[in-house]
C-alpha cells in the first residue's frame, strides 16, 4: 500500500540578510535532504530541539513553503503541483496563542474556518458542535478567545484543523506552553485522532510525548533525519551504556570539551539546575567513565556524582547533541 | 495513489462553486466588520477623524470661496474617510494576520485567497462609512454647511460603489503586501496624496495637466463625484459606472497576479513571522 505522506530527500534554504549599512546576504540550510514515509493510520512523530527544522518540514508538506529541492507527496499528490487538492484533505494544527481571532467568538472562528474549508452549510453546526464537545468546550463558544487560556486555545485549534474531517492532520508541536493537566488531555485528544483512522503527523520535542503517541518516531537534528524507528528502537540505541551525572557550580565550555575526549564517551550535556548545573555524560557499553570524569573536572566545585542506566531521553539528547551532521537517515 | 483513492472528505462541497464562493465572500465580510467594530483604538480613530477632516474642509474653503465651494468640499472631506479606513487597514491588514498567526492557515484552505482577501479590505472601507456620516453630520451641524441631498437613491448607489470600488484598490495594495512583510507603511504613505489627486478637496482640473490621467485611474475620484452629482441633483450615473468598473478591474488585476505573489511568496517563506 502506498504510503500517505512521503517526504523525498527534502531541501529548504532560507536566504536573509545581515547588517546595516553593509548588507550581506546569508544562507540558512534549515532543512537538508530529509526523507521518510508514514503509512495510513501511523501516528508518526518527528522529534527535535528548537531549530532542527521540523516546523519547515511540515509547511513544506502542508503547502506552505515550496522545498529547494526534493519532493512531498500526500496521498500520493505532489505537494507543489497539486497543492489545492491536498489542502482539502489535511488539516494542520500549530502550537502557541497564535492562529485565532482574539476577538471573535469560537464560533465565529469556527464557523469562519468552516466556510472557508467548504464543509456544508446544511452539516456545519452539528460539526461544530460535535468538535466543541470532543475538546470540552461546549458552552464556552460564545465568549471571546480573547479571555481564553493557552490549553482552550490549543483545544480550539484542534477544533479547528478538524473542521473538514480530514483523513491526514499535521500538528506541530500542539501541547507547547500548555500546562500539565491541559497536555495530558491533548495527548489524549490526539491519540483518538489515531483511533479514528487519521494518519497523523505530530512535531514535538518532548520525548515522553513522542514516546507515548507515536507509532514511530524519526529524530531531527541540524535539518537532518538523523535516527528513525519505534520508541523501542531508539531506546535499544543506548540502553548497553551508562550514563554519569556530576553535579558542579560553575563550569566552562573548556571543561565541558574536555570531557568529550574520554575514552568511550558519547554525549556530554549540561544542564542548569537552579544554582548548580548538572553534566550528564553518556558512555557506550563497557566503559566506566567516571574516575575520568572526576580527573579532568579537576578544579571545579562539584557537588553529588550519581552513575545511572540510559532512558529514552538520554537517547534523544544522544542524537541531537552529539550525532555528526553527515549521518542522514 | 490516485484521486479515487482519497476522495474530498464527505463532510465538504465543492469548494469551488459560486455559492460558496458567496458564502465564504459573506461570512468574512460579516465577521471582519465585527472584529473591527471590536478595536476600541479603531473606535477611537473613528470618533476624531471626521472631526478632523470636517475641520480641515470648513477652515480651508470659509475663508475663500464659501458657498459651493464649502459643499464641495464637505462631500469630499466625507469620503476621506473611507479612503483613510481602507488605505492604512490594507495595509496593515496582512501583517495583521501574520501577527495573529492566522495568514498561514487562511492561505491553506481550499478556497482562492482573493475570496478571502477581498472581504477584508471591503469591510475596512464600510467601516469607513460611519466616519463618511459622522463628517457630513459635522459639517452639517457644528459649521451649519447647507448640504443638498435632492437624489437619496442615486445617493445610496453612489455610496456602495465607492464603498466597493475603494474596497477593491485596498484589496490590490493588499495583495502586494502578502509577498513583502514590509510593504504596509505604503498603505499609509498613500493616504494624503490620494485625497489631493482624487479630488476630494479641491477640483481635478485645477491639477497640473500629468496628475490628471493618475486621477481618473483612480476609483475614489470618481466616488466623490458620483456622491456629489448625487446629492446636487445631478446625472451620477457616468461616475458611478467609472466607479464600478475600475474596481472590477482592480480585483481582476488583483486576482491574476495573487497566484504568482502567493507562489513567490511560498519559495521566499515570508507568510510567517519567522
Amino acid at each position: 500500500m502506498p504510503a500517505v505522506v512521503e517526504a523525498i530527500d527534502l531541501h529548504r534554504t532560507y536566504r536573509t540578510t545581515t547588517g546595516t549599512f553593509r548588507r550581506r546576504s546569508l544562507e540558512v540550510e534549515a532543512v537538508r535532504g530529509v526523507s521518510f514515509e508514514i503509512q495510513e493510520g501511523e501516528l508518526f512523530g518527528l522529534l527535535g530541539p528548537n531549530g532542527a527544522g521540523k516546523t519547515t518540514t511540515i509547511k513544506m508538506l502542508i503547502t506552505l513553503l515550496i522545498p529547494t529541492s526534493g519532493k512531498a507527496l500526500v496521498l500520493g499528490r505532489d505537494v507543489v503541483d497539486d497543492a489545492h487538492w491536498v489542502r482539502e484533505r489535511i488539516g494542520y494544527v500549530f502550537g502557541g496563542d497564535r492562529g485565532l481571532y482574539e476577538r471573535l467568538s469560537a464560533l465565529d472562528n469556527l464557523r469562519y474556518f468552516a466556510e472557508l474549508y467548504g464543509v456544508d452549510p446544511k452539516r456545519q453546526r452539528a460539526r461544530i458542535d460535535e468538535l466543541l464537545e470532543m475538546v470540552g468546550l461546549e458552552g464556552r463558544e460564545k465568549e471571546r478567545v480573547e479571555g481564553y487560556s493557552r490549553g482552550m486555545r490549543q483545544r480550539l485549534h484542534i477544533a479547528r484543523g478538524l473542521l473538514h474531517d480530514p483523513p491526514v492532520i499535521f500538528l506541530d508541536e500542539p501541547t507547547i506552553g500548555v500546562d500539565p493537566v491541559g497536555a495530558r488531555e491533548l495527548r489524549a485528544t490526539i491519540g483518538n485522532l489515531k483511533a479514528a483512522g487519521k494518519t497523523v503527523l505530530l512535531t514535538t520535542h518532548y520525548m515522553f510525548e513522542a514516546d507515548t503517541l507515536c507509532d514511530r518516531i524519526a529524530v531531527v537534528a541540524k535539518g537532518r533525519i538523523v535516527a528513525e524507528g519505534t520508541p523501542r528502537d531508539l531506546k535499544a540505541q543506548v540502553s548497553d551504556g551508562i550514563v554519569v551525572e556530576v553535579e558542579v557550580y560553575g563550569i566552562e565550555d573548556r571543561a565541558v570539551d574536555a570531557l568529550r575526549g574520554i575514552e568511550g564517551v558519547t554525549s556530554v550535556a549540561v544542564e542548569d539546575q537552579d544554582q548548580a548545573q548538572v553534566v550528564v555524560v553518556q558512555a557506550a557499553e563497557g566503559h566506566e567513565p567516571t574516575h575520568a570524569i572526576l580527573e579532568r573536572l579537576q578544579g571545579v566545585s562539584l557537588g553529588r556524582v550519581t552513575t545511572r542506566e540510559p532512558t529514552l531521553e538520554d537517547a534523544y539528547v544522544a542524537l541531537v547533541t552529539e550525532q555528526p551532521v553527515a549521518a542522514d537517515g | 495513489m490516485a484521486e479515487a483513492e482519497a476522495p474530498r472528505p464527505a463532510i465538504t462541497a465543492d469548494a469551488t462553486g459560486s455559492a460558496h464562493l458567496a458564502r465564504v465572500l459573506a461570512r468574512g465580510f460579516a465577521l471582519h466588520l465585527k472584529m473591527m467594530t471590536r478595536s476600541s483604538f479603531d473606535g477611537f480613530l473613528n470618533v476624531l477623524w471626521p472631526l478632523f477632516f470636517s475641520t480641515v474642509a470648513f477652515f480651508m474653503f470659509q475663508a475663500g470661496a464659501g458657498g459651493e465651494a464649502l459643499v464641495f468640499a464637505s462631500f469630499g472631506a466625507a469620503v476621506m474617510g473611507i479612503w483613510s479606513s481602507t488605505s492604512t487597514s490594507a495595509g496593515s491588514a496582512m501583517q495583521r494576520e501574520r501577527w495573529n498567526g492566522t495568514l498561514e492557515l487562511l492561505i491553506c484552505a481550499p478556497v482562492h485567497f482573493a475570496a478571502v482577501l477581498l472581504p477584508v479590505t471591503v469591510a475596512m472601507s464600510a467601516i469607513g462609512l460611519y466616519s463618511m456620516v459622522a463628517t457630513l453630520l459635522v459639517s452639517r451641524f457644528a459649521f451649519g454647511v447647507d448640504l443638498p441631498f435632492e437624489q437619496p437613491l442615486l445617493f445610496g448607489v453612489a455610496l456602495v460603489a465607492t464603498v466597493v470600488s475603494i474596497g477593491a484598490l485596498g484589496f490590490l495594495l493588499a495583495v502586494s503586501f502578502v509577498r513583502y512583510r514590509t510593504a504596509w507603511a505604503l498603505g499609509n504613505l498613500l493616504e494624503y496624496p490620494v485625497w489631493l489627486v482624487g479630488g476630494f478637496l479641491v477640483p481635478i482640473a485645477i491639477l497640473p495637466n500629468w496628475v490628471q490621467p493618475i486621477s481618473w485611474v483612480l476609483a475614489p475620484t470618481w466616488g466623490v463625484d458620483a456622491i456629489r452629482e448625487a446629492a446636487s441633483g445631478g446625472t451620477p450615473g457616468p461616475e458611478i459606472l467609472a466607479a464600478f468598473a475600475l474596481g472590477g478591474l482592480y480585483v481582476a488585476i488583483g486576482i491574476a497576479v495573487l497566484d504568482s505573489v502567493l507562489r513567490s511568496a511560498r519559495r521566499a517563506g515570508t507568510l510567517s513571522l519567522s
